[in-house]
């Protein structure tokens, strides 16, 4: 069962599905905090030998299913502290798998963007990797103007960490830089200030 | 209704490549260059044989830029509708003919890091204008390519040239066969997969592709089903108030073509699915050929598809 909070809206922004098992020649399972459960899931539903030929990459963060990752016993299990010192591991694995592994992303939309973009990165098309969203909503923004990347961003309006102007953060989704756009919403009179809402708990 | 348009033509070329394939050049009467085109394309050629009219697709197969002539190389079918008999017998030097514009059902994945290309015989013709592509775009083209004989092994030397040690040569006469085990567990991420042959080879790719878990959107076959001639058929357009008799060497859709009536299609070979039509009754079954429409549809009796497909009794068509 998915526990995405996502609501539809434009054809731009994702959507996620549920993590399935699939015959493949390995198993790569990457995943943070609350998507730690969704492998736990996935684990439930697999068949006999499924973990020999699997790998977990976990990052804990709100929510730490460590020790319970751990205990399915996947060929590797490794766990890294951030999804930004995850990403060097991840272009290893890309670069030594072969066709026929099957990729898993669960939890945040920015380790499954980020993963996402390191897998498209190595050559491998968007939909050959399932995915399915757990946990926060906080959101990768690009600003349209400065280009610049604020992680983390819960509010709406919000103020972009590079340039400072006041975003509007947009359902319009790149895939390649797995951020949302953020356009200043306050251009015709900087003096309108609009309050910020946390609308992306 | 060509999609794509008609190019008038003349035959500035026939090469006999080996004992069974021919290839013919075609330029412009006025010399200037053809449309541009991408690797994998097809056009259609328009025979007028005596009183039939056939419309058949083939691969281009030269460089996609080098747009002074298009190249097809035609291998000889002695037991086929008549289409390639009638190229090697009847089309030489100065022949005027008509073609259509190129159409890509079999393009590159440019963003593949390594096209791992699979051909059995005369289904090369693609790979010839894909890796001259890539050896001028800069692309990492493996090939592998099962032949009858050395001797029937179409353009061995020029792919040898063109690709190095990255060609892999299968020859029937010494018992030599593709490891597609081997092949497809052990190529690295992003790998783009591409087969063009005989219907059992393809059927063997895409069923071992399956087997190693490879992503649909990374395997890609280039399949024109052959539109067998069958026992003649009545079929009548509901739509045009008509009543065709299909010939026996004549496909469905070439009968519609004959009554005046103008149908779509592209690539003439089953694939593409622009020809599809609603059927409306038939008698008798309908025998499907194509690689289009899902098993369901073609369960259903709803939908043909004319270029290949048949009826073993009247059919009756929103046409």
């Amino acid at each position: 069962m998915s526990t995405s909070r996502i609501e539809p809206s434009i054809r731009s922004r994702p959507v996620y599905g549920t993590l399935c098992p699939t015959p493949a020649t390995s198993h790569l399972c990457i995943a943070d905090a609350a998507g730690g459960a969704a492998v736990l899931e996935l684990f439930g539903k697999v068949p006999a030998g499924f973990a020999e030929s699997a790998e977990i990459d976990y990052v804990p963060g709100a929510e730490d299913h460590t020790e319970a990752l751990r205990a399915l016993a996947p060929a590797r299990f490794h766990v890294s502290p951030t999804v930004q010192a995850l990403l060097p591991r991840l272009e290893r694995h890309f670069e030594r798998m072969h066709m026929g592994t099957q990729v898993y992303l669960a939890g945040s939309e920015t380790l499954i963007g980020l993963a996402m973009k390191a897998g498209m990165e190595a050559g491998l098309d968007f939909e050959a990797m399932q995915t399915e969203h757990r946990g926060t909503l906080a959101r990768r923004v690009q600003c349209v103007h400065c280009k610049g990347i604020s992680e983390a961003v819960t509010t709406q309006p919000a103020t972009c960490a590079h340039c400072g102007l006041l975003l509007l953060v947009r359902d319009h989704y790149s895939r390649r830089h797995a951020a949302f756009q953020g356009v200043n919403i306050n251009a015709e009179d900087p003096s309108d200030v609009p309050p910020k809402e946390e609308v992306f708990p | 209704m060509s999609l794509h348009g008609a190019i008038d033509v003349v035959v500035s070329d026939v090469v006999a490549v080996n004992d069974l394939i021919k290839r013919f050049h075609f330029v412009r009467p006025d010399g200037e260059p053809l449309p541009a085109f991408s690797g994998g394309s097809h056009i259609v050629i328009e025979m007028h044989d005596g009183e039939t009219l056939r419309r058949t697709p083939y691969s281009l197969s030269s460089s996609p830029f080098e747009t002074g002539d298009y190249q097809v190389s035609i291998r000889r079918d002695d037991e086929g509708r008549g289409g390639s008999l009638y190229m090697h017998r009847e089309v030489t030097p100065g022949t005027a003919m008509r073609i259509s514009h190129p159409a890509n059902l079999f393009s590159l994945d440019k963003r593949a890091p390594k096209h791992l290309m699979l051909a059995g015989g005369i289904g090369i013709t693609p790979f010839m204008a894909q890796t001259a592509q890539l050896r001028d775009t800069g692309g990492v083209a493996e090939l592998h390519y099962g032949v009858r004989s050395r001797a029937l092994g179409a353009y061995l030397d020029e792919l040898s040239a063109r690709l190095g040690p990255r060609l892999h040569v299968y020859l029937d006469e010494r018992d030599e066969r593709m490891d597609l085990d081997r092949l497809l567990s052990s190529q690295p991420t992003g790998t783009h997969l591409y087969v063009c042959g005989p219907t059992p080879m393809i059927d063997a790719v895409l069923e071992a592709a399956r087997r190693h878990a490879w992503p649909e959107a990374h395997v890609h076959h280039e399949h024109f089903a052959k539109s067998e001639p069958g026992e003649p058929f009545t079929v009548e357009l509901r739509d045009s108030g008509l009543s065709v008799e299909v010939g026996e060497e004549q496909t469905l859709l070439e009968a519609i073509e004959n009554a005046g009536v103008d149908a779509p299609y592209l690539c003439r070979g089953g694939a593409c699915g622009q020809c599809e039509t609603r059927v409306l009754s038939h008698e008798g079954a309908l025998l499907h050929r194509d690689h289009w429409l899902s098993d369901e549809e073609h369960a259903s009796g709803e939908k043909i598809m004319p270029c290949v497909s048949r009826c073993s009794g009247t059919l009756v068509l929103d046409r």
